[in-house]
């Protein structure tokens, strides 16, 4: 669980140095009179939009933190075997990566206002997530016939859940994904979609690097990276 | 933004210039609703409906404690399902969606001068997830077998294995219906953080905020992280149960028979559960601590003591109950070298816990004690909550915990402090802002005859079944009779509690009467019947419209507490009053 | 202005009801009354808080209730009285946790004298295992389970051989000798709970956890099982007879060991060499 402390500290950390600014110390039955500073919702819900966007992953990465404990739990106890790593995640890494820089492509086209352009780039980003599922289906499929099942070792069901999680937050990405090419496609204006391809973009890397992480755990450098970390400390 | 030709009276659904959601039927107006007002009556009414349910399962298991064999339908399989069904319920599906998603939906929005939360759709969602959660629950009643009872605390290996009722789909359906929950929820919490956040009206500093929606929010915040855990480790015991996966299952050699699982470990998962189970204590704590907060001070006519005081240890609650997990974990066989670690920050958790209660107290202190409904029940709370936390003290102390857990002792201490303080505040909130939601009040007599025989009924139950734990009677006994060392005695207390829980129970009719006979009997209540100060209150229409506050958002001048301010001419100054203001009188140094 | 008197009486009668009601623990039986002591301590100081906080919301509520005319006072904080109530309530709470954390320390420190027994939990039932004369349990594991090998032993460890089983029976204890008791389970959780220790822990299969006690008493004790383990978890009833030396010499003699009872070639193998 001490990646899940370690986390949960940073949390607590971010928590405390943003409550710093809120002037909790203040009294506030000495205050009257209108206090400005309040975001102002009625003039924009972009703010909102994004915090809402930034609360969502840390809820997800909390998720993928505690999987990550349990499996630094698990693996401890004896009859842990390490599976092989089917070469074609080395491809789905790439598609996700390309994926994700297609996104930041279409921010800069937002910021250009080629509206072209973006929707090009918002269907390429598309494309190259389903083709990351597709690979990691393959991968899926590989393992099970090469007699990797998901019951037969710990390692195999760690790689399954994590995987297949992943995949379902790749594919609910792909719905709001989808709907801002829907509104892309409906408008001949940037404006409307701006803030739909920021919070894509920001989604599409946090799963980008959710993804770095577990594989590097799958492939075992997380292990050997921690080891070396614990032999530095002591 | 004001056009002329509005007044300020005109119905909140017409105004062209506010970006809002606008209902245009009467199901989008009433059932697929967006309004936050709406969902928080959906919520609030789904989790009352379900909480019935766990009553009588509560009835159900008394019955057989105190006379076994007298129904015959109870067998130890039954009596496992209620026990399992009354307790997840009641912690899940009534005491969290309650408060976060009844209170925190109403609430959020009125107190913070903003017309809905910032993200209705989702916020809709949220509570048809919920509802689909609840219904997958009640389904495990009809499915072959029955619901699963492995206790709420859902323990593997037993959970899975076939000697646990509920073996073959309850568990399955349970566990579904827990992770939707918290799919459901995490799309609730979102809204209720960043409305928060981002939806404040103009002047609503964070200081400014009543103690509600900082229990709510800080609440919601632990919620949004702790629930994770929980669905990770439900997810995880789907695997272990239909994948024959061995996450948390190790070898097992069930009477005789060897299973194929292999290896798991079954302290992962209370590792898991309890990194959610126990900030879920304070997620449903915090949300009672503010509620009774604004309830003390608006009934004691003066502003809340230490305001301060109370802001910063609800964060730190909040911040050290992630740290305290294993304290449910003391007999376990975890590694006992964490006992000294997890004893000491639970101790630690009283400070700030005991300085709430003490400022609650000395909010009391030279006040002008109106004792409405809502104030009784505030009170009530005091001594419930007190009770049960220093019970706590016993259970948390890692070697007192020793002879003590599992006994009937734990279930007393749990009852008392997040079951009847709980429930207590929720009943005094739903008598205070009742007349907001409705437009009427809750009939008077009719709420004393329920406060009384639930205050004192409640006490009367829980307090002397500490005893028996200290005795040592272990809980999620089918039947206790034969113990050795139990004095005759003791069945008769188990005859007295129970009959003290069916009395208790039945005043809970005596509530649901007076809810559904006040929505058309009761008497007219208008806009702010109890004189507070914040801002639900100071709505242009009561029950208020859709919108909220009519063409113009309030501007917030002053803080929630603003009660019997020397030289003001009434004892309550509204967070909305501009103007000048008497001096105050700085607080003593 | 009822609740007032309603809080005082809960208070007396809380007191009352915690000295005169016939509910209390069992005689101990072990060498915990420290555990005992660290409990009554926390009864003194948490009944003194609760009676102090209910009383003096009781007066607040007599005295300040609403009459015509009053008016409350305003007094946002006073940062001094509390300050002093955060030091009163950490040092209540310091003299509660450093007797805990030091019988704690105790609890888990198991004497070197101590001698081992092992109970193994299943559903829903308790089985005994001694060391034997070598004073070394055999190794086990839930895979070897089977109808001629009900507790498991690696039927290849020589020390498992002398190891004494007690199947369908109480297990005996000598006085005043500290034991330490290790805990198995084949199948779910299990704790091993007799009311008259004090002490218990969680079994969990796949594992092996302690504690240890010091039996203190004679007599005959019931062994309940304190974690819920499935529909008969109430009926996992057994027994533990603390025997004087002598007593528990001469039960000891009438036992069967694991080659005995399952494994009578390997004796057989043993006695010719």
């Amino acid at each position: 669980m001490s990646v899940v402390i370690m986390l949960f500290a940073g949390f607590a950390a971010f928590a405390g140095w943003w409550l710093a600014q809120q002037r909790l110390t203040s009294k506030p039955w000495l205050e009257q009179g209108v206090i400005e500073g309040v975001p102002d919702f009625e003039a924009s819900h972009d703010p909102a939009k994004r915090a809402g966007l930034g609360f969502f992953l840390a809820i997800v990465g909390s998720m993928f933190t505690l999987l990550a404990g349990a499996y630094f739990m698990r693996r401890d106890l004896g009859d842990w075997q390490a599976l092989p790593v089917p070469p074609i995640l080395w491809i789905n890494t790439g598609a996700l990566v390309l994926s994700s820089l297609a996104l930041e492509y279409t921010q800069r086209s937002v910021r250009r206002g080629d509206i072209v352009r973006l929707r090009v780039g918002l269907a390429v980003a598309a494309l190259f997530a389903l083709a990351f599922l597709g690979g990691q289906l393959i991968a899926w499929q590989q393992l099970s016939a090469e007699g990797y099942y998901v019951a037969t070792n710990p390692a195999n069901s760690f790689f399954y859940l994590v995987t297949g999680l992943h995949g379902l937050h790749i594919l609910g990405g792909l719905v709001a994904l989808g709907w801002a090419t829907a509104k892309a496609w409906g408008s001949e204006k940037v404006e409307g979609v701006r803030l739909n391809v920021e919070l894509c973009a920001t989604y599409w890397l946090f799963m980008l690097f959710v993804w770095v992480v577990l594989f590097s755990l799958i492939a075992g450098w997380a292990s050997a990276f921690i080891e070396l970390c614990g032999q530095l400390l002591s | 933004m004001v056009d002329a030709t509005h007044g300020p009276d005109a119905h909140a659904a017409e105004f062209p210039d506010v970006e809002l959601y606008h209902p245009r039927s009467w199901w989008t107006r009433y059932v697929f609703s967006q309004d936050a007002k709406v969902i928080a009556i959906q919520y609030a009414s789904t989790a009352l409906a379900i909480g019935m349910v766990a009553l009588v399962l509560s009835w159900l298991m008394r019955m057989q404690l105190a006379f076994p064999g007298f129904l015959e339908f109870i067998d130890a399989a039954a009596y496992y399902q209620f026990i399992t069904m009354h307790g997840m319920i009641m912690v899940i599906y009534l005491i969290t969606a309650l408060f976060l998603g009844g209170f925190g939906n109403y609430q959020i929005p009125l107190m913070l001068g903003a017309r809905d939360m910032v993200f209705p759709y989702v916020n809709m969602l949220s509570y048809w997830t919920y509802l689909l959660a609840v219904l997958v629950l009640v389904a495990s009643w009809f499915a072959p077998g029955g619901p699963t009872g492995a206790g709420w605390t859902l323990y593997p290996p037993q959970a899975i294995l076939s000697n646990t009722p509920g073996q073959e789909a309850g568990i399955v359906l349970m566990l579904v219906s827990l992770i939707l929950f918290v799919i459901g929820f995490t799309m609730g919490g979102l809204n209720y953080i960043v409305t928060v956040l981002q939806g404040r009206t103009r002047g609503m500093t964070l200081m400014r905020m009543p103690l509600t929606v900082w229990g709510i929010f800080v609440a919601t915040v632990m919620a949004m992280l702790a629930f994770p855990a929980l669905f990770v480790a439900c997810v995880m015991m789907l695997f272990d149960k239909l994948l024959g996966t061995s996450f948390f299952m190790p070898a097992v050699a069930e009477m005789g028979v060897q299973l194929a699982h292999n290896g798991g470990s079954p302290i992962l998962f209370q590792h898991l559960f309890w990194f959610f189970g126990h900030p879920e204590v304070y997620i449903v704590a915090l949300p009672a601590f503010g509620i009774v907060s604004d309830l003390l001070a608006t009934h004691a006519r003066k502003n809340i003591f230490g305001y301060r005081m109370m802001v910063w240890a609800i964060v730190i609650i909040g911040a050290l109950s992630f740290v305290v997990w294993a304290h449910h974990m003391y007999v376990s066989g975890m590694n006992p070298y964490f006992g000294f670690f997890f004893a000491t920050t639970t101790l630690i958790i009283a400070v700030p816990t005991a300085i709430k209660v003490y400022n609650w107290v000395l909010t009391l202190w030279r006040g002008d004690i109106h004792l409405n409904p809502p104030m009784l029940f505030a009170l009530a709370f005091i001594v419930t909550f007190v009770n049960g936390g220093l019970t706590g003290l016993f259970l948390g102390n890692v070697v007192v915990d020793v002879p003590l857990s599992d006994s009937m002792f734990v279930v007393a201490h749990f009852h008392m402090v997040m079951g009847v303080a709980q429930i207590l505040v929720i009943f005094g909130a739903i008598y205070h802002w009742y007349p907001k939601i409705t437009g009427r009040m809750l009939d008077n007599t009719l709420a004393h005859l329920h406060f009384w025989v639930t205050f004192v009924g409640a006490y009367l139950i829980f307090f002397p079944m500490h005893y028996l734990g200290l005795m040592g009677v272990p809980r999620r006994y089918f039947e206790s009779g034969d113990i050795s060392f139990q004095p005759p005695s003791a069945h008769e207390l188990n005859v007295f509690i129970t009959v003290m829980a069916l009395t208790v129970g039945a005043a809970q009719l005596v509530f649901v009467f007076n809810l559904i006979w006040s929505i058309r009997h009761g008497k007219p209540a208008g806009g702010n019947p109890w004189r507070a100060t914040t801002l639900e209150w100071q709505t242009p229409q009561t029950p208020p419209a859709h919108g909220n506050f009519g063409r113009e958002l309030p501007v917030v001048y002053r803080w929630a507490y603003d009660y019997s301010v020397p030289g003001a001419p009434e004892d309550f100054i509204p967070q909305n009053q501009p103007g000048p203001t008497p001096p105050h009188h700085e607080g003593s140094e | 202005m009822v609740i007032a008197v309603v809080f005082v009486l809960i208070v007396v009668g809380s007191v009352v009801f915690h000295f005169l009601s016939p509910w209390w623990w069992t005689p101990i039986a072990s060498n915990w009354g420290y555990i005992d002591n660290t409990i009554i301590i926390t009864f003194w100081i948490t009944g003194a808080v609760f009676s102090a906080v209910v009383l003096f919301a009781a007066y607040c509520v007599w005295r300040f209730r609403h009459k015509e005319g009053q008016k409350a006072a305003y007094e946002p904080e006073n940062k001094r009285l509390e300050n002093w109530l955060i030091g009163l309530t950490a040092v209540g709470v310091a003299a509660m946790l450093a007797p805990g954390l030091f019988v704690w320390a105790q609890f888990i420190t198991v004497p070197a004298e101590a001698t081992e027994a092992e109970v193994m939990g299943q559903q829903w039932q308790w089985a005994y295992r001694l060391p034997g004369a070598d004073g070394k349990l055999g190794l086990s594991d839930t895979r070897l389970v089977s109808a001629d090998n009900p507790y498991g032993i690696n039927p290849d460890d020589p020390n498992g051989r002398d190891d004494v089983l007690i199947q369908a029976d109480y297990l005996h204890l000598p006085i005043d000798k500290p034991v330490k008791i290790l805990l198995r389970s084949i199948d779910t959780l299990h704790d091993f709970y007799v009311a008259e220790f004090r002490s218990k822990m969680d079994m969990i299969p796949g594992a092996v956890t302690y504690f240890w006690f010091t039996p203190t008493r004679t007599g005959q004790f019931e062994v309940l099982c304190a974690e819920l383990c499935g529909i008969g978890h109430p009926y996992m009833r057994g027994g533990v007879v603390v025997d004087t030396q002598e007593d528990y010499d001469n039960w000891l003699a009438g036992q069967s060991t694991y080659a005995q009872l399952y494994a009578p070639e390997v004796l057989k193998t043993a006695g010719l060499d």
